[in-house]
């Protein structure tokens, strides 16, 4: 359904993508793992169009996004949890909610979903009143998460979903990731702690140095001898 | 001081703060979403007066439909200097949008000049609102009571919108991150010219009375109103629309009362506002209301 094709990006110069290709099917939890500066989180942004492609295309279903603007990716059902949380600190929690319901139009449909996503973290519920710049760094991330997900997207991306979150909260996260997906969600992952995502992802990619080195289904990438070494921390 | 005097200036001094606020908005709400001190926001002030002279002098609209359709087309007219004068800058390092805000600044100057002349031109006022009413032996301009009435109506507006809609809370989402707020599928072109409209149609309001009160314009009637009002929105915490209404107030009611207790100083009521300015400069730079100054990255 996503299909992502020879995608070059560079920073003033210095190449970040060196022709990445990916495949995101419907319904499946797919995984980018690498190390840091790899160019994840680069891959991510260029498909929302926050950074300028040099060339390559993005596809979804049919439809060319390569050159539309980031608003109008988000309408077409493709939503993005930023690395490094994002929210707006200004703001109270419900209003960052609100605000992740920017292209809904339905009051009622804004509510039920705020509803859901408050039963996910029920945290954020008891905080809703909040700024969110007052939020605990796990809390902000917990908001961050579940802002993308109010407007339903087909797609929802999460750049390291889990990052500084207690032991405890990134299985609640990695749960809440299964559960979504359960719903019928498409996800796109991206996470440090490689064996956790490679374990509940259907198909994985290893980027190195912007390029695809290695792709493949989950369990086979957890197998993979070289993965085990490079990104599990193993020795063979 | 007769203390019928004393009132009588704490409602000059009022209706002149009002006047101040209302310009001071405009510059706080495009610094907050923007970084940029939209220097031209005094020029567009002085647009929304002229307008509103052609409008009544050479059409047969009624004045109060006159003075809604200058403020319309004055915001419209700062849609588009944002859209010819800064927009294409977005991203360049911010001096170089502040020294745009600068040349359009005398652009619309030199215009105002070319196209109204530079000859003073008396403010057509409507007769219903150029009475004076006697208020417990106060004589008081109608329109000291009506600048500061409108003013609040349209605080309690703007902040409503501000405070309450979708559109207000992507104003502010903006302020702080253009990047998260355009991945929440928010219109980032759309909301900043609106910013833009709404900064110029208060500032074409603030025009219109303004006109009313001092009822003579020439092309640079904006360049001290601007200044003053740049100060006020610093003294108050440049991106801060209370603190903007704020310093308004204090600028306003401080050069009225000057003058009214210190009449030798008169000659130095437009020092005042900068003499604040270094004050509030050196004790507390981030303004009255002002947040900690963050990069903006
Ligand atoms: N805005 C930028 N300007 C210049 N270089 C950048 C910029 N953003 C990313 N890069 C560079 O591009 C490369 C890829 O960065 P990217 O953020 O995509 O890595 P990543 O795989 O997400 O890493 P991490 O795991 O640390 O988040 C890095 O070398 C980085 O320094
Ligand atoms: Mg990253």
């Amino acid at each position: 359904m996503l299909t992502i094709n020879d995608l070059h990006v560079s920073y003033g110069g210095i190449k970040a993508l060196r022709g990445i290709n990916l495949k995101i099917e419907e319904n499946k939890i797919v995984t980018l793992i690498g190390a840091n500066g790899a160019g994840k989180s680069s891959t991510l942004r260029a498909i929302m169009n926050l950074v300028k492609k040099q060339s390559g295309t993005v596809e979804y279903n049919g439809t060319d996004l390569t050159n539309l603007k980031t608003m109008d990716i988000v309408k077409k059902g493709i939503a993005l949890s930023p690395e490094g949380r994002r929210v707006f600190p200004n703001l109270t929690v419900e209003e960052n909610l609100i605000l992740g319901a920017y292209t809904i139009n339905d009051k009622e449909d804004i509510k039920r979903t705020m509803g859901e996503i408050y039963n996910l973290f029920p945290r954020l519920k008891e905080r809703s009143w909040q700024k969110a710049g007052t939020l605990s760094g796990g809390e902000q991330q917990m908001l961050a998460v579940g802002r993308a997900m109010m407007v339903h997207p087909k797609i929802l991306m999460l750049d390291e979903p889990s990052l500084g979150l207690a032991p405890l909260l990134v299985k609640d996260i990695f749960d809440i990731i299964k559960e979504i997906h359960r719903q019928g969600n498409t996800i796109l992952l991206i996470e440090q702690n490689a064996k956790k995502a490679l374990e509940i992802a259907d198909y994985g990619y290893v980027i190195e140095t912007g390029s695809i080195v290695l792709e493949g289904e989950g369990k086979s990438l957890l197998n993979n001898d070289k993965v085990r070494e490079a990104y599990l921390g193993e020795s063979r | 001081m007769s203390i019928q005097e004393f009132l009588q200036h704490v409602a000059n001094g009022t209706s002149l703060g009002s006047l101040y606020a209302l310009i001071a908005i405009g510059y706080t709400l495009v610094y907050g979403i923007l970084r940029l001190i939209n220097f031209a926001h005094g020029d567009i002030f002085m647009l929304g007066a002229y307008i509103t002279y052609y409008g009544i002098i050479y059409t047969p609209i009624p004045w109060w439909l006159v003075f809604i359709l200058a403020c319309v087309l004055t915001g419209l007219v700062g849609l588009t200097l944002e859209k010819l004068a800064y927009k294409p800058l977005r991203g360049q390092p911010r001096i170089t949008i502040l020294i745009s805000a600068i040349g359009a600044s005398f652009l619309l100057q030199n215009l105002g000049v070319l196209l109204f002349s530079g000859r003073p031109k008396a403010f057509p006022t409507p007769a219903i609102l150029s009475r004076t009413l006697i208020i417990g032996g106060v004589s008081v301009s109608l329109i000291s009571i009506i600048i500061p009435i409108v003013t609040i109506i349209i605080l309690a507006i703007l902040s409503f919108i501000i405070q309450k809609t979708k559109t207000g809370m992507a104003m502010r989402a903006l302020s702080k991150d253009y990047e998260a707020a355009s991945l929440m599928g928010i219109d980032i072109n759309g909301v900043i010219s609106f910013t833009f409209f709404i900064g110029s149609f208060l500032a074409a309001v603030g025009g219109i009375m303004w006109g009313i009160k001092y009822p003579q314009l020439i092309p640079l009637m904006g360049v001290m109103p601007g200044l003053k009002c740049f100060i006020a929105a610093v003294i108050g915490g440049i991106g801060n629309i209370t603190g903007a209404v704020i310093g308004g107030f204090i600028l306003g009611l401080g050069e009225i009362m000057l003058i009214a207790f210190l009449p030798s100083l008169t000659g130095y009521r437009d020092a005042f506002a900068f003499i604040l300015l270094i004050l509030i400069l050196l004790i507390k730079p981030t303004g009255l209301m002002g947040e900690k100054i963050a990069e903006k990255v």
